[in-house]
């Protein structure tokens, strides 16, 4: 009987205890935490994504609330999450634009040729390490997922050896970006259709030797552009998204077809017929010209 | 000296808490998938296992067995490491935020690990002093350690490379490589010390 009594007090008493020195412990060892911080988080998609760059939601929660980061700094809840956020806090929002990833190449398993047979491990990082890739091209996309893999939104697929983005479900969070070997994925303004298929910066011979879809840097879309808006960068196109006007110009100029939207085969046979045209047009207009002066020439006779 | 040296190689090798002893699979399997994670785990558990063992043998030696109450360890022990394992997180949480950003998000995972409760019995089972009881629980941790960095490693290596049947991925793959990494640790149970 003692035992039993004995064993319930001693329980007991150490319970009572542990609660008192837990409870005055949490009293004394207290963290201020804003309270803000929370509330912020729970605007958040909570994906812990770190696409923000900050460690999962809660640390851009923590920054937002400091005032280190705006109120967009979401990637993923994109405008939604930050006009939440920006009520939370009582500040306005700045728009901002919606980014998508982009793969730079488009090198696919008809246009890109292979050095070798690859049949390592399923994964670019394997492949990079045995020579630096089997394709001809030290630049293009291996077409093996790392980028699948690591996008927690599916929204990165290998369609025919080349990583391809799903726009409506990327949510430009980076983590494609980051994964990718190669350094060839990019966020690009989801609004604006102008991208570069291509990250090779070697020279033209060497691009046109290893694949049918590369940049030659020839620099015709440079000179096309009317706003200053793309320049060559080591033998490669760069935009700049702030001035480009969408005019497409560069597009069409481009003698490779390498620059969206006017790179699919469809587009390509209208973009041939609008320069056939354009060209009969201007042969015409030449012949015309050539018949008006030789017409005034006999009249002044 | 020799007694404390043959506990610890005991405890990281011989009698791995989770290759020889099963104790603590749970975060073994749950934490495995990165090695940073392994790492940080394992950190938190040689911590708490540490403590632990200083402050269950305390607890023993100066109230449960003076009042004759030995059978109530387990349930003891539990409440004490809780607690324990709570005051930990609340102190770090103030004092040490760089620490706690390492180890934090573990501490409530370790609350209830088997392998904290199985130190602290261990300790009193095999009449360890409290040199040795400490030792134990810091070395035992380490052998934890040990175990899930190397397993999180074979894990990050089989899921960029490995190309097994469906059925097999994942937490399947994971028992059967962590079966073979048992049956390697069952080689150092031909090691006797002294």
């Amino acid at each position: 009987m003692n035992t039993i009594i004995f064993a319930v007090l001693v329980l007991g008493v150490m319970g009572l205890l542990f609660g008192l020195i837990l409870a005055f412990a949490s009293k004394i060892f207290a963290v201020e935490v804003d309270e803000r911080i929370p509330a912020v988080q729970e605007c958040l998609p909570g994906a812990n994504c770190g696409g923000c760059g900050y460690p999962g939601c809660n640390g851009l929660a923590t920054a937002i609330v400091e005032g280190k980061a705006p109120v967009n700094g979401c990637p993923v809840g994109g405008a939604a999450s930050a006009e939440k956020i920006a009520k939370v806090l009582g500040v306005e929002v700045t728009e901002s634009e919606k980014m998508v990833a982009h793969v730079n190449c488009s090198g696919d398993c008809d246009t890109a040729k292979n050095r070798a047979n690859y049949e390592g491990i399923e994964d670019c990082l394997g492949a990079i390490r045995v020579a630096n890739g089997y394709k001809e091209c030290a630049f293009a996309c291996l077409g093996l997922g790392t980028c699948e893999k690591a996008c927690p939104f599916g929204a990165i697929h290998v369609v025919n050896g080349v990583a391809k983005v799903d726009e409506d479900k990327c949510t430009a969070c980076s983590k494609c970006v980051a994964a990718c070997p190669k350094h060839i994925i990019s966020l690009v303004p989801a609004a604006n259709p102008i991208r570069i298929d291509c990250s090779s910066k070697a020279k033209g011979k060497e691009v046109m030797d290893a694949c049918s879809a590369g940049c030659i840097g020839c620099g015709l879309c440079e000179k096309t552009c009317k706003f200053d808006a793309i320049h060559m960068e080591g033998n490669l196109p760069v935009i700049d998204y702030d001035k480009c006007k969408k005019c497409q110009m560069c597009a069409k100029a481009c003698p490779r077809h390498i620059i969206e939207p006017w790179n699919t085969p469809e587009k390509v046979k209208e973009l041939q017929e609008i320069k056939a045209k354009q060209a009969a047009a201007k042969k015409a207009a030449a012949e015309k010209a050539a018949a008006a002066k030789a017409a005034a020439e006999k009249a002044e006779k | 000296m020799t007694s404390i040296l043959s506990i610890s190689l005991g405890a990281i090798l011989i009698n791995n808490f989770i290759m020889s002893q099963f104790l603590g699979c749970c975060p073994f399997f749950g934490v495995s998938k990165k090695i940073d994670t392994a790492v940080g785990m394992g950190m938190a558990v040689t911590f708490v296992m540490g403590l632990a063992s200083a402050v269950t043998w305390l607890i023993n030696t100066f109230v449960l067995v003076p009042l004759g109450l030995g059978f109530m360890q387990t349930v003891a022990f539990i409440l004490v490491i809780a607690t324990l394992v709570q005051f930990v997180e609340m102190f770090m949480m103030k004092s040490l935020p760089s620490l706690y950003q390492a180890l934090g998000v573990f501490l409530p995972l370790i609350t209830t690990n088997c392998a904290v409760l199985g130190v602290s019995l261990q300790n009193i089972q095999n009449g360890y002093n409290f040199i040795e009881a400490v030792v134990y629980g810091i070395t035992g941790g380490l052998g934890f350690t040990l175990a899930i960095v190397l397993f999180a490693s074979i894990r990050e290596r089989l899921d960029a490379s490995a190309e097994c049947p469906k059925c097999f991925e994942g937490v399947p793959l994971a028992l059967i490589s962590a079966s073979l990494m048992a049956m390697a640790f069952l080689g150092f149970s031909g090691m006797k010390i002294w």
